[in-house]
C-alpha cells in the first residue's frame, strides 16, 4: 500500500508549522536553530513529494542545494552562537538586542 | 595730433595699473608723483589734441575713432570708441588741468597717510573713468566711464572707512547714484529702442542725433527726464542731492576734485551732451531749470546755517550745480559749460584753500573754532578770498562772467527763475562771506578750549610749497579764466568753439543792450548786498547767533529727515518683516518642518527595531501568511 501525496505535503505542513511556532516562541537559539531546520527540512519533504508526483527529477536536485545552504548556515550560526556564548555568557536571543531602535 | 587722443585715456590707466602693482613699495612720496605725472602727461596730450582741434575747420570738429567693438548683439553694436569735438575736448582740458593740479597737491596733503598709494591708485582710475566718460562716443561707454568715477567717488569717500561716518557716506553716496544709474540705463534702453542706435553721431544712420525724426514728442520728454534723474544723482540735484554734502568725510583732494570739480558737473555734461535730443521737448527743458533753480536756492539757503567749512562748500557746489542745471534748461549750453570750467577753477580752489586751513589746524573743520587766519596763512588767505571773490560774482573775477551769463539766459526765458536765481546769488555772496569771515577774520578762537571741550590748538601754520603751488595757479584761473568768453565781440571763443556741438543753443551773450547792462549790475549789486551784510553780520568775536542758523537749515531743510521718515523707516520695517516673519517663520519654518517631520517619523518608526529576532521572524512570518492567504484567495475566488 502506498500513501498519496497530500499526507506528505500534510507531514511537511506540520513539521514547518512546528518549526515556525518553535522559533517564535523559544528564546534559546540553539533550540531556534533546530526550528530553522525543522522548517527546512519541510520545505525538503515538500520539493521531494512534488518531484515524485509530477515525475521531475528537478525538484530532488534542488534538495540537495537546500541541505548545502543549510550545512553552510549551520556552520556560520553556531560560529556566531560559539562566539557570542564565550562573551555574553548566553545563548538567549532576547539578550541579543543591541540592534534595538 | 587729435588721433592721439586714446593716449589721454591710457595715461591714468597706467598710473593706475603701475601703483596699483608697486605702489605700496615705492610708498610716499614717489607713488605721488608717479599718479601726478600720469595726469600731468594725460594734460599735455590734452593740449596737444586740442592744437590739432583747432587746427581743423570749425565744420570738421568731429574726430571719431572706434578702436574695436566691445559687443555685438543683434541689431546692437557697442564700439570702444573716442569722440573728440570741441565739447569732450572742453571737458578733457580742464579735467586734466585742475586733476593734475589737485594730484599735486595731494602729495602734501596726504603726506604720511597710512594708505598713502592706494589714494594715487583710486585717483588715478578716477581720472581714467571721467575721461573715459567724456570721450566715450556712445551711452553705454559712457556709462561704463558714470559708474567708474561712481564707484572711485565711493572708494575715496569710505577712503578713511575706518569711521563709522565715512563708511556710511560712502555707502550713501552708492545707494543715491544707484537711483539716478537706473534712470541712465532706461535712457539708453529707450534711445535704442526708438533709434535702433547708442552711439552719438556716428555709425550707421548718424547714431543717435542723426535719428531724432524717432523721438519724436512724447518718447524724447521721457528720455529727457530720466536723463535729468541720472543727472540728478550724478550732479546732486534736487531730489537726491543729499548724499554730497556727507561726501565731504572724504579726504579735502576728493572733495576738490570728485565732489567739486569735475565728476558731479558729469550730469551737467551728460544733458549738454544730448542737446538736440533736450531741444526736442521744451518740458523737459522747463523742468531742468525748475529743478536747477529750485536745487541752487534750496543748497544756499542751507549752506548759510552749516558749521562745518567743507560741508559751507559742498552745499556751495550743490548750488552752483543748480546754476548750471537752469543755463542747460534755458537752451544756453554754452553759459553751462562757461560756467563749469570756472567752478572747476575757483570751487576747487575754495576746497584746496579749506584744505589748507584744516591742514594748518590740526583737521579742525568747525567755522566757529577758526579766525584770524589771515595772519598765519598768508597765502592761503589771499588765494582763497580770490576765490571767494570770484563764486559771489565781483566784477571782474571769472564767477561773476560765468554766473552772469546762466542769469541772463534764465532771464531770456523763465523771469520767475530769474528772480531767484538772482536771490539765490545774495545768498551765495552772504553764506561765502560769512565762511571768509569766520575763518579768516577777526580774532582767533582755536586757542582756547571750545564750548564742548574740545581742546586748544596749536598756532596754525602755512601749508608746505606742494600745497601753495596748486592754490596759486588756481587762483590766477579764477582772476583770468574768464577771457575764455567775455561778451564783446571776438572775445566770446569758448562760444564759437562750443557752436558746432550745439547746434540749438540759444545762448545769448554781448553787452548790446541796456538790459544787458541792467542784469549785468544787478548780479554786482547781489554780490555785494549779500557780501556787505554778512560782513557787518559776522564780524566780532559773538559767533553764535542761533537766529541766523535756524534748525530748519542746518538740518537740510528735514530733508534727510523726510526721507527716513517716508523711506527709510518703512524699509527697516519691511526689512524686518521680511527677516523674522517671511524668512523667520515661512522659510525657515518649511525647512525645519521638514527635519520635524523625518525626525517625528523616525521616532515613531524605530519602535518596530526591537533588536529581537523572534518579533523580526514573527513579521516575516505573518507576511507569508499573508502572501498565502492572498495567492489561496486568488485560487479559490478568482
Amino acid at each position: 500500500m502506498s500513501l498519496s501525496g497530500a499526507w506528505y505535503l500534510g507531514l511537511a505542513a506540520i513539521v514547518f508549522i512546528i518549526g515556525a511556532i518553535g522559533l517564535l516562541v523559544r528564546r534559546n537559539v540553539l533550540i531556534m536553530f533546530m526550528c530553522i531546520e525543522l522548517m527546512l527540512n519541510a520545505a525538503n519533504l515538500t520539493f521531494v513529494t512534488f518531484s515524485r508526483m509530477l515525475g521531475d527529477i528537478g525538484g530532488q536536485a534542488v534538495v540537495f542545494f537546500v541541505l548545502v545552504v543549510a550545512a553552510a548556515e549551520v556552520v556560520v550560526g553556531l560560529g556566531i552562537v560559539v562566539t557570542n556564548f564565550r562573551r555574553r555568557a548566553t545563548t538567549v536571543a532576547d539578550d541579543l538586542d543591541a540592534l534595538k531602535g | 595730433m587729435v588721433h592721439v587722443a586714446y593716449l589721454m585715456l591710457l595715461l591714468p590707466l597706467a598710473g593706475f595699473l603701475v601703483l596699483l602693482t608697486v605702489g605700496r613699495r615705492v610708498g610716499d612720496p614717489i607713488a605721488g608723483w608717479i599718479g601726478t605725472a600720469a595726469v600731468g602727461g594725460s594734460f599735455v596730450v590734452a593740449c596737444i589734441v586740442f592744437a590739432g582741434l583747432l587746427g581743423l575747420p570749425a565744420d570738421q570738429r568731429l574726430v571719431v575713432h572706434n578702436y574695436y567693438t566691445w559687443f555685438a548683439s543683434g541689431g546692437l553694436s557697442v564700439p570702444v570708441g573716442t569722440q573728440v569735438d570741441p565739447l569732450s575736448m572742453t571737458m578733457c582740458l580742464f579735467i586734466t588741468g585742475v586733476s593734475a593740479l589737485i594730484h599735486l597737491y595731494s602729495i602734501g596733503y596726504m603726506k604720511a597717510d597710512r594708505d598713502y598709494s592706494k589714494f594715487f591708485v583710486y585717483m588715478n582710475l578716477f581720472v581714467f573713468s571721467m575721461l573715459l566718460l567724456v570721450l566715450a562716443n556712445n551711452l553705454v561707454l559712457t556709462f561704463v566711464g558714470w559708474e567708474g568715477v561712481g564707484v572711485c567717488s565711493y572708494f575715496l569717500i569710505a577712503f578713511w572707512f575706518e569711521r563709522d561716518t565715512a563708511a556710511s557716506a560712502g555707502k550713501k553716496a552708492m545707494i543715491y547714484n544707484r537711483i539716478g544709474d537706473a534712470g541712465f540705463l532706461l535712457a539708453i534702453f529707450l534711445i535704442f529702442f526708438k533709434t535702433g542706435t547708442v552711439s552719438y553721431e556716428s555709425g550707421p544712420g548718424g547714431g543717435i542725433f542723426g535719428q531724432l525724426s524717432h523721438l519724436g514728442g512724447g518718447t524724447a520728454t521721457v528720455v529727457v527726464l530720466l536723463l535729468l534723474l541720472a543727472a540728478a544723482g550724478k550732479s546732486a540735484q534736487i531730489p537726491l542731492f543729499n548724499w554730497l554734502p556727507d561726501a565731504m568725510e572724504g579726504p579735502t583732494p576728493v572733495s576738490a576734485l570728485i565732489h567739486a570739480a569735475t565728476m558731479v558737473t558729469a550730469g551737467v555734461y551728460l544733458l549738454c551732451r544730448m542737446n538736440p535730443v533736450l531741444h526736442l521737448t521744451a518740458h523737459g527743458m522747463t523742468v531742468i531749470a525748475v529743478i536747477g533753480t529750485a536745487t541752487a536756492f534750496v543748497a544756499a539757503t542751507i549752506a548759510c546755517a552749516q558749521q562745518d567749512i567743507k560741508r559751507v562748500l559742498a552745499f556751495s557746489t550743490v548750488s552752483q550745480i543748480g546754476y548750471m542745471m537752469l543755463a542747460v534748461g534755458s537752451g544756453a549750453y554754452t553759459a553751462a559749460i562757461f560756467l563749469m570750467v570756472m567752478h572747476a577753477f575757483f570751487k576747487a580752489l575754495l576746497f584746496l584753500g579749506a584744505g589748507s586751513v584744516i591742514h594748518g589746524l590740526e583737521d579742525e573743520q568747525d567755522l566757529k573754532r577758526m579766525g584770524a587766519l589771515r595772519r598765519y596763512m598768508r597765502w592761503t588767505t589771499v588765494t582763497f578770498s580770490i576765490g571767494w571773490l570770484a563764486i559771489i560774482g565781483i566784477p571782474p573775477l571769472s564767477g561773476f562772467w560765468a554766473k552772469g551769463d546762466v542769469l541772463d539766459n534764465a532771464f531770456a526765458h523763465y523771469p520767475g527763475l530769474w528772480v531767484v536765481a538772482l536771490l539765490t546769488a545774495v545768498l551765495t555772496a552772504y553764506y561765502m562771506s560769512r565762511l571768509e569771515v569766520l575763518t579768516f577774520g577777526d580774532e582767533p578762537r582755536w586757542d582756547t578750549v571750545g564750548p564742548h571741550g574740545e581742546p586748544a590748538h596749536h598756532t596754525p601754520h602755512e601749508a608746505p610749497l606742494i600745497m601753495l603751488v596748486p592754490l596759486v595757479v588756481l587762483a590766477v584761473l579764477s582772476l583770468f579764466g574768464e577771457v575764455i568768453n567775455l561778451p564783446w565781440a571776438h572775445t566770446h571763443s569758448l562760444n564759437s568753439f562750443l557752436a558746432p556741438v550745439f547746434s540749438a543753443d540759444q545762448y545769448v551773450d554781448g553787452l548790446t543792450t541796456t538790459r544787458q547792462w541792467v542784469l549785468g549790475l544787478a548780479d554786482a549789486v547781489a554780490a555785494v548786498v549779500g557780501a556787505v551784510f554778512a560782513v557787518i553780520l559776522w564780524r566780532g568775536a559773538a559767533v553764535d547767533k542761533p537766529a541766523w542758523e535756524p534748525a530748519f537749515l542746518q538740518r537740510v531743510w528735514y530733508w534727510d529727515d523726510a526721507y527716513d521718515l517716508v523711506i527709510g523707516r518703512p524699509s527697516q520695517r519691511l526689512a524686518a518683516f521680511c527677516a523674522w516673519v517671511i524668512d523667520g517663520r515661512i522659510i525657515d519654518g518649511a525647512v525645519n518642518g521638514v527635519a520635524h517631520l523625518a525626525k517625528v517619523t523616525g521616532t515613531a518608526a524605530r519602535r518596530l527595531q526591537t533588536g529581537y529576532a523572534r518579533n523580526y521572524a514573527l513579521g516575516i512570518a505573518l507576511g507569508m501568511a499573508l502572501l498565502v492567504a492572498f495567492m489561496l484567495s486568488r485560487t479559490w475566488w478568482g
